[in-house]
């Protein structure tokens, strides 16, 4: 399972530890609660003789000892906090950031500075570096987060934030958007696939390229649906005309293993079942149902597939 | 020499509602002022709008029971666990906890009426129409659907375009004014309308608290009504408060909601602080340890609670320097609540416990409510925050809070003064079947849900993919909620029989220490004619042991305090 705890970033790690102090203050002061409660009520439970117990009614000493211990634990934890945050969430000063995340209702965009890659849900990443992230919000506020990667950031229209990932292996981590942000809040799903940094070299490489020309008569008939339709008011894959903004960039679609941020496998069953009713698949999104013929359907899907 | 009683004072002249003869029914408790039917009124509001809340959060489990479920559309989930928060806090805990200061407070001072009886009975009308139509939005188009704390831009017309939100402002605004009105009518009575010799030490902790929480409502709830005015000028009048492509503030909303939000917390944990004093006296039949310390401590903590509401804003981006600040602020408020399960703690040292329900609560409490202290605490530490804010582990720790502390408070507090209020005695047996299968039901329900939480489960998602223990979890989860369902359809079986055919209630059933008890039970129109004089914090046990009365204790000049 994962969970906080596998952590696969060093931020993540650092964090870690503070986690592990806190679980163990924690516990033992849930420990000593419990302990004390059950104690007393088994001990000092009513005898049935009718005798009023001794009056007390306070006790400096030890109102003092209950103000001073839990102070005492407070600050300690109150310097993890601060060594912690700084080791982990220095600001960001005017450093270019290795990916910009921009949420959507209900899909992230990812673009990398210094290229013309943009992609969308799936974001490639090199492992051994401190990358920074940045983000923000077309619409509404979002949140990224991967439980492997430590400290999560609101992306909030009108604002820059950032966090800091050194990822440590290579594989693909799995996160979710944690700010409600609407129907499809559940399906904004993320999912980072980590590289040793000569694989994403060729990645990068690879999805700055633009779009293949579609080849057999079914996807070249896809392609030109594509175009002659208001797909491409929305969607851009490069190399063609398609330049829309609203939804997500389909120039390499082909070569991500979801879609709909991590509803659905990505292949060409899904894709046509989504073409036929998006609002059926995903109640909510802003794909509108264009009620495409069966054969536009089949084209369009060949032509999507095949741009890996 | 102690029994020498002192008068009740009463106006000259009755008010109109009190003229109404009690045996016109309906309409008697429709057009009544007396702050006891009102009282209790405020508390059949809470029932009814718990089983209303408590169903809707039951459809969300199931929706919730198993992974990529269909049971619901996001649609009305969104609009279900919207109404689940929202009714919970603000027509449920609200009102109940209200419900026993306006019946208790007047009767526990020494006081026949509140010092505003027909603002009392607007104050419980306002509330009442607040939250009908909130539920109107229903039949109106759809119920809001942004969630309890509303947050914008989702909350403006272009994301939320159904007339719910609308129905959000306009009910929250007419409740929250009821909830002023009803601040202002406490503080008044505390202030002005004790009995002659009760000073301010020698009030009962449940009154200091609802002092201090009415002193918080009438503080927090402003930023509320003007975030909620604001909202409704955005949606209806095209403002940009809230709207960023118009010049707005995203954030500007969440600094307001929370100035409100995090005081509203404590309005809804202090009374029941208050209660928990009361009973654990009682029931260890011992004076509350440290009355200085606990009334001490919940100043502290309403004067804090204003300076720490950014932890809820943690991820928002406002820097290390504010983050660090609230999160020093946030730590610091902790220490005065935490202590407080120690205060009770050394109450039942060297006690008598005896184990009524409303002491099994209270005793159950310590625990759960510790539970919610401490993941309260992960949430002041910013790198932890940063982890499992708006995770099911923040689900979690407000059900810890809110369930543990302020539910489990009106239910030990409703087990302790049903006899007063009802003048009939609840089944035992079936109360502590009660007591049981709500408190597993509770920690099956949310337990499970610290897990999912740090496993990496947003909140208010609609559903979830096949992740490895994600199905288990949450069907734990679900199979809670009902338990506590069932509970809680016993509750309400276990009230009305009591009611009926319970057997009658004694004027002192618990061998109790404040002037509630000093009346009978029921208690008449008019509370009191004459009071036992007031020396201490335990007026009615100075009156039954005169030869051990506390302000005689040796070493004293008077009163409980000192060693």
């Amino acid at each position: 399972m994962r969970s906080i705890f596998s952590s696969a970033t060093q931020e993540a790690e650092r964090l870690h530890r503070l986690d592990t102090y806190f679980i163990i203050a924690a516990l033992a002061v849930l420990l000593l609660v419990a302990a004390l409660t059950v104690y007393y009520a088994i001990k000092y439970r009513d005898k049935g003789d009718g005798v009023e117990p001794e009056q007390t009614s306070s006790n400096l000493k030890l109102e003092a000892a209950m103000l001073v211990g839990p102070t005492l634990l407070v600050a300690a934890f109150f310097f993890l906090t601060i060594r912690t945050t700084q080791a982990i969430l220095p600001p960001a000063g005017r450093l270019v950031p290795a990916v910009r995340i921009v949420g959507h209702q209900w899909w992230w965009e990812a673009t990398y500075p210094g290229t013309n890659v943009v992609t969308a849900n799936e974001i490639h990443l090199p492992v051994g570096q401190r990358l920074l992230i940045e983000g923000t919000s077309a619409d509404v506020i979002h949140d990224w987060w991967l439980p492997a990667f430590g400290e999560k950031m609101d992306v909030i229209p009108g604002r820059l934030n950032h966090v800091w990932a050194t990822i440590r292996a290579p594989g693909v981590y799995e996160g979710a958007c944690n700010e409600f942000c609407g129907q499809q809040h559940a399906w904004m799903r993320i999912r980072v696939v980590a590289h040793t940094p000569a694989d994403y070299a060729r990645w990068l490489a690879a999805a700055g390229q633009p779009a293949a020309p579609p080849t057999g008569a079914l996807a070249q008939a896809g392609g030109a649906l594509f175009a002659h339709y208001a797909c491409s008011s929305c969607h851009q894959i490069r190399g063609t005309a398609a330049h829309g903004h609203q939804g997500p960039d389909l120039t390499h679609f082909g070569s991500r293993r979801t879609m709909l941020a991590g509803l659905l496998e990505n292949n060409p069953d899904n894709l046509s079942r989504w073409l036929t009713d998006p609002q059926a698949i995903k109640p909510g999104a802003h794909m509108p149902r264009f009620i495409f013929g069966r054969d536009s359907i089949r084209a369009l899907t060949a032509y999507l597939t095949q741009l890996k | 020499m102690a029994n020498t009683t002192v008068l009740v004072p009463e106006p000259a002249r009755p008010l109109p509602g009190l003229s109404i003869n009690s045996s016109q029914g309906l309409l008697q408790w429709i057009s009544s002022v007396d702050h006891k039917q009102l009282g209790i009124m405020y508390l059949w509001m809470a029932l009814l709008f718990m089983l209303v809340g408590g169903l809707e959060i039951l459809l969300v489990r199931v929706q919730l029971a198993v992974p990529r479920n269909t049971f619901l559309s996001p649609e009305a989930y969104n609009q279900l666990f919207t109404m689940h928060g929202t009714t919970m806090i603000f027509f449920v805990a609200m009102p109940a906890l209200f419900g026993f200061g306006i019946y208790f407070v007047p009767l526990m001072i020494g006081a026949n009426e509140m010092a505003f009886p027909r603002l009392n009975a607007l104050s419980l009308w306002l509330t009442l129409f607040g939250g009908s139509l909130m539920y109107f939005s229903f039949l109106a188009g759809g119920a809001p659907d942004a969630g309890w704390f509303n947050y914008a831009p989702l909350n403006q017309f272009n994301y939320s375009s159904s007339p719910g939100v609308d129905y959000y402002c306009a009910g929250l605004l007419l409740a929250g004014i009821g909830t002023i009105t009803a601040s202002i009518n406490l503080v008044v009575t505390i202030l002005r309308y004790r009995i002659p010799g009760m000073r301010f030490k020698d009030m009962p902790v449940f009154v200091w608290m609802m002092l201090l929480t009415a002193c918080l409502v009438l503080a927090s709830f402003p930023a509320l009504n003007a975030a909620l005015a604001m909202l409704l000028l955005d949606r209806q009048l095209h403002a940009h408060f809230f709207d960023v492509t118009g010049g707005g503030s995203a954030v500007l909303w969440q600094h307001l909601f929370w100035l409100f939000g995090h005081p509203e917390v404590y309005v809804l944990i202090l009374p029941a602080f208050g209660i928990f004093s009361e009973i654990f006296a009682v029931f260890s039949r011992k004076p509350v340890f440290g009355y200085a310390f606990i009334v001490g401590s919940g100043i502290a903590i309403a004067l804090l609670a204003f300076g720490v509401w950014v932890h809820h804003m943690l991820a928002v981006g406002l820097g290390n320097t504010v983050n660090g600040f609230f999160s020093a602020s946030s730590m610091l408020i902790g220490i005065p609540t935490g202590i407080k399960i120690f205060n009770w703690l050394a109450t039942m040292h060297g006690g008598s416990l005896r184990f009524t329900v409303a002491m099994r609560f209270a005793i159950a409490f310590l625990v759960e409510f510790t539970i919610g202290g401490l993941s309260g605490i992960a949430f002041a530490i910013v790198p932890i925050d940063l982890q499992l804010t708006d995770t099911y582990f923040v689900v979690a720790h407000i059900h810890y809070v809110f369930i543990g502390g302020t539910l489990f408070g009106l239910f030990a507090g409703l087990f302790y003064w049903f006899p007063k209020m009802s003048g009939r005695l609840l089944d035992e047996r079936l109360s502590k079947w009660f007591f049981w299968l709500f408190v597993v039901g509770f920690n099956g329900t949310f337990l499970v849900q610290h897990v999912l939480g740090t496993l990496g489960m947003p909140r208010r998602v609609y559903t979830y993919p096949d992740l490895p223990g994600w199905g288990l979890l949450n069907m734990i989860s679900t199979a809670g909620g009902f338990l506590m369902g069932a509970a809680t359809l016993l509750l309400v079986y276990m009230l009305v029989t009591a009611i009926r055919r319970g057997p009658l209630a004694p004027a002192d059933p618990w061998d109790a220490y404040t002037l509630e008890w000093a009346t009978t039970s029921p208690p008449t129109l008019q509370n009191f004619d004459r009071v036992p004089p007031v020396r201490s914090a335990r007026p009615w046990r100075d009156h039954k042991r005169p030869d051990d009365a506390d302000h005689l204790k040796p070493g004293k000049k008077k009163g409980v305090h000192g060693k």
